[in-house]
């Protein structure tokens, strides 16, 4: 869903997706130890194949995201995670470009930050509904995402206008079924492993 | 790494480095190009680049054609968006000769692309190409995320199988509902926890046999001559093409 093909953008969003993904991959990766590199590729690996779940909605069937869970079990650490996944993604499967990995990254991954910051204080504040704090984290990391997506699209040309709209409304049932997903599988890590939650700073 | 069996396809007998900087040459020219020729040229590389590889053409086809929501709904309105001259009216809306060219030379461009993807790193073994980012100047630690990412893949999908097959002996079927999507919150809550476990156990393990956090690169191969005679001739066409769209 967050993969844009190549060919679509222009050349300024590009570079300025192409610039952010690499300060916050340069950052991500200063915030992982060498000893916290084989918990956060597990996590990765998670996400991966959890991306892959297709969910029924309707007729039809959306897949997730979860940039969010990846904010708030991750951190920082999540900026050089979203990298992998998506190379790997384009690799394997052809989803999404290559001169516009840079803004994909970008579009997934501030949303991610700001979840998993978001997530945090929540948590913090109320230490017991860690589910209700994963369900906001889930629902605002997809909401972002379509903005950011749809901003790619509508800053790239005027004509790019009504499909950025159509491209946001796609993501409403995504973001709704993210938040109640990301709830379940926060709040069993919080009741199960609290301090895998705890690592992500 | 690359086997030199003279049978195999040409692309598999270039280093793993060549592919990679000749794709992401490759990607730039045709996301940059904006003529008919440059495009024409850009998607006859690509198959070019696919028969070399002997991608196979079943589940290559299928890979192009699924196109995701977000492509079909740019495509789609591409051409009625863009001002232009008329060219045929649906519904009231008018689509533009200018829209649907714009149309087709995404569609073009992101399938030039994928396909050169596919063609060139696809088909290496994503070992192989974690260590071809390293020797490349990725930095060390994201390589390492890379190498450790690629190798629980294989593990974590076993074990999703099984929670999945778990579930299904439970009577579950995915539906539009709230139990579904929590259902599988807490399958992925369960996978987070139990390979968080694995990984602990996993990185314990290595510490015994004195991992530090380091990778070491033992393969020293060495770009050959065939690298050489494949960047110059990619060089060579991508010259011309800047020529002929100046023209």
């Amino acid at each position: 869903m967050a993969h844009i093909p190549d060919g679509v953008l222009s050349p300024p969003v590009l570079a300025i997706g192409a610039a952010l993904a690499v300060a916050g991959t340069g950052l991500g990766l200063k915030a992982l130890p060498p000893e916290r590199v084989p918990a956060v590729a597990m996590l990765s690996a998670v996400f991966f194949v959890a991306a892959l779940v297709h969910l029924p909605v309707g007729p039809s069937s959306v897949h997730l995201i979860l940039n969010g869970l990846m904010g708030a079990a991750l951190g920082w650490a999540a900026v050089p995670a979203i990298v992998v996944a998506l190379v790997l993604q384009a690799v394997l499967f052809g989803f999404g470009g290559l001169v516009v990995l840079g803004t994909n990254v970008t579009n997934m991954a501030v949303p991610a930050l700001i979840a998993g910051w978001v997530f945090r204080s929540l948590w913090r504040a109320r230490p017991r509904n860690a589910a209700l704090a994963g369900a906001v984290a889930g629902g605002v990391a997809v909401a972002l995402t379509a903005l950011m997506v749809a901003g790619s699209l509508a800053l790239s040309g005027r004509e790019f206008w009504p499909a950025a709209r159509l491209v946001t409304l796609t993501y409403v049932p995504v973001a709704i079924i993210e938040a109640a997903f990301t709830a379940a599988a926060i709040g069993l890590v919080a009741r199960v492993r609290p301090d895998l939650l705890e690592a992500a700073r | 790494m690359a086997p030199d069996n003279a049978r195999c396809p040409l692309v598999a007998r270039l280093d793993p480095r060549t592919r990679l900087l000749s794709l992401a040459a490759f990607a730039l020219a045709t996301v940059a190009t904006h003529t008919a020729s440059g495009l024409g040229a850009a998607l006859a590389a690509a198959v070019l680049l696919a028969l070399c590889a002997s991608l196979p053409l079943r589940a290559t086809l299928v890979r192009l054609l699924g196109l995701e929501g977000f492509m079909a709904v740019v495509l789609v309105t591409l051409p009625f968006t863009t001002p232009g001259a008329p060219l045929v009216e649906i519904l009231g809306f008018s689509a533009s000769a200018e829209g649907l060219r714009a149309a087709v030379t995404i569609a073009i461009k992101a399938n030039a692309v994928v396909l050169a993807t596919l063609a060139l790193a696809g088909s290496l073994e994503t070992v192989v190409l974690g260590h071809a980012l390293g020797r490349l100047g990725c930095p060390e630690r994201f390589v390492a995320l890379f190498l450790f990412t690629v190798r629980y893949l294989g593990v974590l999908e076993a074990e999703y199988r099984r929670l999945r097959l778990a579930m299904r002996a439970r009577a579950f079927r995915p539906a539009t509902s709230f139990h579904t999507w929590r259902s599988f919150g807490h399958l992925i809550g369960m996978l987070m926890v139990t390979s968080i476990e694995r990984s602990e156990r996993i990185h314990a393990a290595m510490r015994c046999r004195g991992f530090t956090g380091r990778f070491h690169f033992d393969d020293d191969t060495r770009p050959g001559r065939l690298d050489l005679g494949f960047g110059v001739a990619q060089a060579t066409a991508l010259v011309l093409l800047t020529v002929v769209e100046r023209a």
